[in-house]
Formats: structure tokens, C-alpha cells, sequence
């Protein structure tokens, strides 16, 4: 739990550090200083070969630093141990170095082993782990890697990273080499974990869309081994520094920021004509009367919606009274406007129905007014700037609702 | 008198033999063990030091054995102590090359999560690597055993133990009825042990290796 002093230092704090290979001119990570926000997710990207895998790795002093400071929490870990160091910091890469020989549940209990834990706590950690990844512990706690398939590989690797409960994470491409569904999955339970965990994690990709979901903040490498730009990721797409960030951004920014959006976190349009359950033919028809859009949303019992009626049916007609045309793909809190625009687009209309948590019906969402919530986007992430604490992404979100 | 015959008559010696032999040629690997695999686990990593283990080894496999029984007399006498000796620098570079080729194979993404995690380096070779390398290295084990076998029928040359001895009696005796029958005791003698142990070194695979990585 962040304490009331937590707020006077970041997490992580990298001071002009720099990492020269030897034999080589270029500094691989060239007078780096980074402040990581506690609970914050940083993404680390940029081209390969800038150096994002070198800084990583010098924060668990895989790499020992050719100059410049490293602080975790406040503490200057320069010059500490460096095994029991890693043991406090969750490490998982692209590969996910499962240990072969070794069970499932023998690879998620290998810090807890270091650190000393007792065989019962260390059990009742690597159930919970493969609970908390999705993966059944009767079925799997008993299994070799090479009896998972890739992508439970990678749970397994993200559940061993998390087992000592380290506070700090590095996670170099972790959803890296898998097909794009998969990825898509593991980023979302990840970001759910997160939500629940509050690690502070320093994530690697090369895939600047991976980095606009998963990061609070993203630090943009160039080719030399230098930040440019250091920023949440509404700024990063709305206000890029430079050419270079432009062009690594690539086209598209304004759909990108699509993603940053969820749909829980804004106000859909309540002035939708709706008919519930118990209305009958004549109310019914009342409230189509009146629809100037030509349709109107059906809601059954509990207020949850299950069609779309249209306003040119007749009194007598029986589909009056039934629970309307099919309702394709509501959005529901966790969806974001990209899902919901290209929700739209797959399906022809122009507006889509805004459930909550729970499936009830909490309005609707035009295409128009998505235009709108773009364009207010740039102003409202002035006030997440960097070096603004621990302001991430949730502000600008209050914002918007 | 027929082969079996003859069997029947010396079986006791010929276990005897057998027995010696068998003692002798493990010594041999497990001493060729306790150098050559701290010796693979110390060269592994880098080239220079790695290749010249493995040239060493195995210029000392090319030293023909009769030559190598012999000139090991001067230092160590006659008997036990130049076989053995002579049994260990054969078994060297298998062990050594097998011991270095299971290291190198092993995922350099799984030795770094390791040390990712906080095992020390020790750690790390105990209980990731060597354990990972293990069914490379006692394939090794396996090839050097066999190789020992057939080379320690030598050591009787040197008056050392072993069913060389019914090999070399029988040559000495070459002519008489029975000579053939010696070396034919001798030969079958190594014979049987090789697929014996060929089938321990099977068994022990499968019981000491992970189902992990068990092909
Ligand atoms: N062990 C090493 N010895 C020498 N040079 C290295 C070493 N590791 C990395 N480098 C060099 O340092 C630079 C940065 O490498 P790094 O692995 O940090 O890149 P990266 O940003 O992670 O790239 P990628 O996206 O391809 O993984 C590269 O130019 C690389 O060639
Ligand atoms: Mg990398």
C-alpha cells in the first residue's frame, strides 16, 4: 500500500544511467534518467536495438550499469546484492525461460523457495497464481511446459514473475511471439491483474498499440539508446515531440486514441427512445411514434436490452409485442470506443447500445458522439503531464465522464 | 570337451574376473566423473579455455592402449593402480565433451530467468542447468562405459584385474585345446557386461531424468 510518504519518491528511479558495451563507440543506454510512478505501468519502446531489453535488465542489474544510479523505492540499489535484489523484482521475458524439468507449479514456486517460504504458504501462492492467470491448478499445477501451449506458457511466466508478490515487475515482451487473439487476451487479464495488484511494472515492446494499451506512461526510445519523449499515452498520440515519435507512431493516431477510452468511463446518450417488457402494444407504439431515429431500444424485465424495434411497424403486427431485430454486440464497460466504432462498422449503423457491468442497458452511443470525444481528447490530457506524480491515466478519464 | 563344458569346469574364476572387471572399468568412469565434469562445468562458457579441455581429452584418446598401459608402469607399477589410471583418461573426453555439449544446449532464456529471480550462479548450475544437461551427460557416461569395457581387457597386460586375464591366457596358450575356449570366456564375459550396463545406464536415464524433458 502506497504510504502518505510514497508521494515524495517514485518507485523507480533511474539517474543518468548509462551502459556501454564493451568494444562498442555507442552507448547501448545513454545517460537515462526515468522516474516510474508507484502502481503505474511504463512502457518502454522504440525500434530494436535502442536499448529498451539493456535498461531493463539494468534495473535487476542483470547488467551491471557503466555509470549512473538506480534507485528502488527511495533506496539506492546500485551496488546491492544483486540475488537478493532480483528476488524482491518479478521478471518475465518473451521466452519465458519456463524451466523444463521442473512442474508447473515447482516453476511458479521458485522465488517463494528463495525467499524461504514455507511449504504451505508457497502452495496456497501457486494456486492462487493459477486462479488469478486463468489457469485451472488441478489440471495444470502438475504439468511440464512443454505439455502447455504458447500462450499458457506465458501465464505460467507472468504467474512466476508475480509469486515472491514482488512490487516491482519487469516484463520484457512477455506477450511477444504469440498470435494477435491470444495477445489480446493476455493484455486485457493483465490489465485486469493490474487493476486488482497495483505492481509497478516496467513493460518492454516494440509495438507502439501494445504500448498506448498497457502503459500509463510511455518512454519512446530512438535509435541511440536516448529517451525523446516521456509521457501518458494520450499526449504521447495527441502532441508527439518530434518526427521521429511521429513516425514510430505511425498513421492512424486518432484511432489509436480510440483505445485509450473505455466505455465505462463515459456518459452515453440516455435520450433513446426505449420500450420495456411490460409495455404493451399501445404504449409501444406511442414511443415508436415519436422516434425520430426510426427505431427504439427493447429492454426485458431486468432493463437489459434485446433488440432493436423498428418504428415503421404496424398496429396488429406481431413483432410489436416480440423482444425486437437481433441487437448486435452491445459495448459493455470494459469495450473501448474502438471496439464500439468498429462494432459499427461491421455491422452498418451508426450507433451502438451502452450496457453495464452487469448487462443493463445504460444508453447509447452515435457515431457523432464518438467524433466529439475524440476531438476533446487532446485537451483534456494537458493535465497529465509528466513529472505530475502519480497522475496516470485515471484523471484524464475522470475527466471525460 | 565342448565350449560349455569347459565353462562349467572354471565358471567360478570367470565371475570372479567378471566381477573385477566390472569394478575395474567403473572406477575408471567414476573418477573420469569427479575430474571431467567440474572440469566442463569450469571451461563451458568460454571458447579458449573449453576447446583445449576437449583437444587434451582428446589427444589422450589416441594414445594407442598398449602403449598407454605400459609407459604408466614406470610411475605406477604393475596391477590396479596403471589400469585405472589408464581406464580414467579414456573415459575424459566423453564425459568432458558430453558434459559440454548438454551445458551449451541448454536455453540461454532459461539460465537468465533464473538469475532473473535471484539464484546464484551456483544455484543455478545445480538445479537448473546440470539437471537439464543430465540425460546429454549420461549419454557420456554410457559411451565412455563401453569404450572402457573393450580397452580394459588390456589391463592384464599390465598384470592388472579383470577378464583381459582369460584373454591373455588364452593367447599364451595358443595351440593348446583350450586356448580358443579362454579367449572365448573372456570376449563373451565383456560382452554380456556391456549389455548389462548398457541397460543399467538405460534404467538410470529414465529413473534420474525429469519427465520434462524426457524425449
Ligand atoms: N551482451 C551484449 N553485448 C554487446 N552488445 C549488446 C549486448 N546486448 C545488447 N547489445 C547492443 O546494445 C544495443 C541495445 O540492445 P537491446 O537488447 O537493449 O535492444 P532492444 O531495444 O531490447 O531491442 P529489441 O527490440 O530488438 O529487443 C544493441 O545495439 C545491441 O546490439
Ligand atoms: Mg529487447
Amino acid at each position: 500500500m502506497p504510504s502518505a510518504a510514497a508521494a515524495d519518491h517514485p518507485m523507480i528511479r533511474l539517474e543518468r544511467l548509462t551502459k556501454r558495451y564493451p568494444g562498442q563507440d555507442a552507448a547501448a543506454v545513454d545517460e537515462l534518467t526515468l522516474d516510474v510512478p508507484r502502481g503505474e505501468i511504463v512502457c518502454l519502446v522504440g525500434p530494436s536495438g535502442c536499448g529498451k531489453t539493456t535498461t531493463m535488465k539494468l534495473i535487476n542489474r542483470l547488467i551491471e550499469p557503466t555509470s549512473g544510479r538506480i534507485y528502488l523505492d527511495g533506496e539506492d540499489v546500485t551496488e546491492a546484492d544483486p540475488d537478493q535484489l532480483r528476488r524482491t523484482i518479478g521478471y518475465a521475458i518473451q521466452q519465458t525461460g519456463l524451466f523444463p524439468h521442473r512442474t508447473v507449479a515447482e516453476n511458479i514456486a521458485t522465488v517463494p523457495r528463495l525467499l524461504g517460504w514455507d511449504k504451505a504458504r508457497t502452495t496456497a501462492r501457486v494456486e492462487e497464481l493459477l486462479d488469478l492467470v486463468g489457469l485451472d491448478p488441478d489440471t495444470y499445477r502438475g504439468r511440464y511446459p512443454k505439455q502447455l501451449s504458447g500462450g499458457q506458457q506465458q501465464r505460467i511466466g507472468v504467474a512466476r514473475a508475480l509469486a515472491g508478490d514482488p512490487a516491482v515487475m519487469l516484463m520484457d515482451e512477455p506477450f511477444g511471439a504469440i498470435d494477435p487473439l491470444t495477445r489480446e487476451a493476455l493484455q486485457n487479464e493483465f490489465l485486469r491483474i493490474q487493476s486488482e495488484i497495483k505492481k509497478t511494472i516496467v513493460f518492454v515492446t516494440h509495438d507502439i498499440d501494445e504500448a498506448v494499451k498497457m502503459g500509463d506512461r510511455i518512454a519512446i526510445f530512438a535509435g541511440d539508446g536516448r529517451v525523446v519523449q516521456y509521457d501518458t499515452p494520450e499526449k504521447v498520440l495527441s502532441e508527439p515531440v518530434d518526427d521521429f515519435v511521429a513516425d514510430f507512431i505511425g498513421s492512424g493516431a486518432f484511432v489509436k486514441r480510440l483505445t485509450l477510452t473505455r466505455i465505462g468511463d463515459i456518459d452515453p446518450a440516455a435520450d433513446w427512445p426505449v420500450v420495456t417488457a411490460s409495455d404493451d402494444a399501445e404504449a409501444r407504439l406511442s414511443v415508436l411514434a415519436a422516434a425520430e431515429s426510426g427505431f427504439a431500444v427493447v429492454l426485458d424485465a431486468e432493463r437489459r436490452p434485446t433488440g432493436w424495434l423498428a418504428a415503421s411497424l404496424n398496429r396488429g403486427d406481431d413483432r410489436l409485442l416480440g423482444t425486437g431485430l437481433p441487437l448486435l454486440g452491445p459495448a459493455g464497460p470494459d469495450h473501448t470506443l474502438f471496439d464500439a466504432l468498429n462494432g459499427m462498422l461491421a455491422n452498418s449503423t451508426d450507433v451502438a447500445v451502452v450496457v453495464d457491468d452487469d448487462g443493463r442497458y445504460r444508453g447509447t452511443l452515435t457515431l457523432a458522439a464518438i467524433q466529439t470525444l475524440i476531438h476533446a481528447a487532446p485537451a483534456r490530457t494537458g493535465a497529465a503531464g509528466p513529472g505530475g506524480g502519480t497522475a496516470g491515466r485515471t484523471p484524464s478519464e475522470r475527466e471525460v465522464r | 570337451m565342448n565350449f560349455f563344458g569347459y565353462l562349467a569346469g572354471n565358471y567360478t574364476e570367470v565371475l570372479g574376473l567378471t566381477g573385477q572387471h566390472v569394478l575395474l572399468v567403473l572406477t575408471g568412469l567414476a573418477l573420469a566423473t569427479l575430474i571431467g565434469v567440474p572440469l566442463a562445468v569450469l571451461t563451458y562458457r568460454t571458447a579458449a579455455p573449453r576447446t583445449a579441455v576437449v583437444a587434451a581429452a582428446g589427444i589422450l584418446l589416441t594414445i594407442p592402449s598398449y602403449a598407454l598401459f605400459g609407459l604408466l608402469i614406470t610411475p605406477l607399477g604393475l596391477g590396479t593402480a596403471p589400469s585405472v589410471t589408464a581406464l580414467t583418461m579414456y573415459a575424459l573426453l566423453p564425459v568432458i565433451r558430453n558434459t559440454i555439449v548438454g551445458l551449451r544446449e541448454v536455453d540461454p532464456a532459461v539460465v537468465e530467468s533464473a538469475r532473473g529471480m535471484g539464484m546464484s550462479r551456483r544455484q543455478v548450475m545445480r538445479e537448473i542447468e546440470l539437471p537439464i544437461a543430465w540425460p546429454v551427460i549420461i549419454t557420456g557416461l554410457r559411451v565412455a562405459t563401453q569404450l572402457l569395457l573393450g580397452i580394459a581387457a588390456i589391463a592384464a597386460a599390465v598384470n592388472g584385474p579383470g577378464l583381459g586375464r582369460l584373454i591373455l591366457q588364452g593367447l599364451d596358450s595358443a595351440g593348446t585345446p583350450f586356448a580358443v575356449y579362454l579367449a572365448l570366456e573372456g570376449i563373451l564375459g565383456i560382452v554380456v557386461l556391456a549389455i548389462a550396463l548398457d541397460l543399467c545406464f538405460a534404467a538410470l536415464n529414465r529413473f534420474t531424468t525429469s519427465r520434462g524433458i524426457r524425449a
